[in-house]
């Protein structure tokens, strides 16, 4: 601590006299709550299928209505979706599991509780990367409620429309451990989660059609401490980038509550991407009215549903369910392949890039592409010309073809822009023998460095400006000496090749 | 005796409305139910496992098959106001 500050100034808690000692001595702590709607056909206590935009409550019955005399039964497939994620995840899977209810009025929520688990959730514990996971347990979800506004066609102003559609559909709340430090880290490991449970088939991970949730707690303490500040709830975060963006919003706005030496208060908040903050920054960030502690939901078991008992023939059966997982894809690829970080975790998150490069990678083209530049032209240039997120399998494009391409690139028997000029036949037409276009369009590299030597040798008296700045060391202005080889050679010249003949031919 | 303060706090939870008379007697009554279920601790219980049902029955799951739903109407007769599409509550935000 410096002495400037020290002794000036209002005493103020440890915290922000830290904070103000460095100004950026504060570590933001973060955790994640992730609702994953699973991908069941019925909802979680009852056989209502689940709704996808069906007309309002006409998917209720008596026990997601909540009628008196009504009796939950828990869905197997729900539970063995649970499992799934536990085992994903790294998690300890209980023996035996219990639902409490959590007792809270709210009109979304016909019994005046929600089924959910307390003291013993389906799975404890785990870890997906750098983040430790809590647990994991299942519960149902809520009825959507719509409010009218004043300008409602219902009774003026102060009345809601409740569509109990949604009421009862499975969810899996993932609660992670505050291991997250930035709003980039926690949307990217957020990413992570959601590409792994896409794989696992157990939700369709939509953010903007709420079949992933996420909350987030957020606290912020002195850099290098071991304890944790106060921390708030942060609600409403339906995108990556309104996740990156609440979480950064909340930590400013928790760092000048801190160094103006006043004292985080606990509390919910809502999370508006569509204002602006007091401070001017996106989004402003709004109280909840406060809801229950944690004590005031009055957990008690659940005397409708008996315990869950998860018997070997269960974890049997959600084990064979699982296939290979995002993460491990990615550290096969980079262990058996070599594939750079960077490209290994691109193939490996987006499954049908990871699976055309390995039907490609299968395909023992002659001459062999190595798998890099496999990797590189399939997540470059054959994703950019099949536009955002397409699968490549359902393009022209067969992938033992492209395996070939990449092949005869490697080998510099193509240039790359030759290369790409086949790729877009490709794509356009199809075919399976690369070597055949390259062939009939007269694309192949051009062999002897006599015939490529005299067309450089043209570019650079047609361009002798151009070539005094290069030889006088400004490189950047061998781009239009280069420019007029391909034109010349419609391509076809290697670029690094053309560079050096450059080089040599003006003596530098 | 538990406090005023608290019978409020859980008549609150419990959406119920005790007038001022109530609240003593209400305290009273709750302290007694209290005291009762207090006695269960002075035994020695710590390797008797929780009683969560009165049968040892586990693994009552059910298939994930859909069953039919109720028609709308019938649903909405059950409630006290609906809309064309909706059960109307009286707003929470208002």
């Amino acid at each position: 601590m410096s002495e400037g500050t020290a002794g000036a100034g209002p005493v103020s808690a440890d915290a922000s006299a830290a904070a103000s000692d460095s100004g950026a001595a504060l570590e933001p702590v973060i955790g994640l709550e992730i609702h994953v709607q699973l991908a069941t056909a019925t909802k979680m206590f009852c056989g209502c299928e689940l709704s996808f935009g069906q007309p309002p409550n006409t998917r209720t019955c008596p026990v997601c209505l909540g009628l008196p005399g009504s009796l939950p039964v828990a869905n197997e497939r729900a539970v063995h979706f649970g499992l799934m994620i536990g085992l994903a995840l790294g998690s300890q899977l209980a023996p035996r599991s219990i639902f409490h209810r959590k007792n809270y009025f709210y009109p979304d929520l016909p019994k005046g509780y929600q089924i959910s688990q307390y003291d013993e959730p389906l799975c404890l514990g785990g870890r997906l990367g750098e983040v430790r996971i809590h647990r994991v347990h299942l519960e149902e979800d809520a009825a959507k409620l719509i409010h009218v506004g004043e300008s409602g066609r219902i009774h003026g102003s102060d009345t809601s429309v409740v569509d109990f559609n949604r009421g009862g559909t499975p969810l899996a709340e993932i609660v992670t451990e505050p291991d997250l430090r930035s709003p980039e880290q926690a949307s990217e490991w957020l990413r992570l989660l959601r590409a792994t449970l896409r794989q696992l088939g157990v939700s369709d991970v939509n953010m903007e059609e709420g079949s992933l949730r996420c909350d987030a707690n957020i606290s912020l303490r002195p850099a290098g401490s071991e304890e944790l500040g106060v921390k708030t709830e942060l609600k409403n975060m339906n995108s990556f980038r309104f996740i990156e963006r609440g979480i950064r919003a909340e930590i400013e706005r928790q760092r000048e509550i801190i160094e103006s030496g006043d004292t985080v208060v606990q509390e919910t908040l809502h999370f508006d991407p569509t204002t602006r903050s007091a401070g001017g920054g996106a989004g402003a960030i709004t109280s909840l009215r406060s809801k229950e502690q944690a004590h005031d939901y009055r957990y008690f078991p659940e005397p409708d549903l008996l315990p869950v008992a998860i018997d070997e023939a269960m974890r049997q059966a959600a084990r064979e369910a699982m296939s290979e997982l995002p993460a491990q894809r990615a550290e096969r690829y980079r262990r058996e392949l070599k594939l750079s970080a960077d490209s290994a975790q691109l193939l490996a998150f987006r499954s049908e890039l990871g699976d055309y490069f390995e039907a490609a990678h299968a395909a023992h083209a002659d001459p062999s592409p190595p798998a890099q530049a496999l990797a590189n032209w399939i997540s470059g240039d054959l994703a950019a010309r099949l536009g955002d997120g397409e699968d490549p399998a359902a393009s022209r494009v067969q992938a033992p073809a492209l395996a070939a391409l990449v092949g005869l690139v490697a080998a510099k028997r193509v240039s790359v822009g030759a290369g790409r000029q086949v790729l877009d036949k490709l794509v356009a037409e199809g075919g399976e023998d690369p070597a055949a276009i390259v062939e009939a369009q007269g694309l192949a590299s051009l062999g002897g460095e006599d015939e490529l030597g005299a067309i450089v040798a043209a570019a650079l008296a047609a361009n002798a400006d151009a070539a005094e700045r290069v030889r006088a060391g400004n490189e950047k202005a061998i781009g239009p000496i280069v420019g007029a080889v391909m034109r010349e050679t419609k391509g076809r010249a290697d670029g690094t090749e053309v560079t050096r003949l450059v080089h040599e031919q003006l003596g530098i | 005796m538990i406090e005023r303060d608290e019978v409020l706090h859980v008549a609150r939870l419990a959406r119920l409305a005790l007038s001022d008379e109530e609240i003593e007697p209400m305290a009273r009554e709750l302290s007694a139910v209290l005291d009762h279920v207090a006695k269960i601790g002075e035994l020695s219980l710590d390797d008797v496992a929780p009683t969560l049902h009165v049968v040892e029955v586990t693994g009552a799951l059910r298939p994930d098959e859909p069953r039919p739903s109720l028609p709308r109407e019938v649903a909405f007769e059950q409630a006290p106001e609906v809309g064309d599409e909706g059960f109307l509550v009286p707003s929470p935000q208002a």
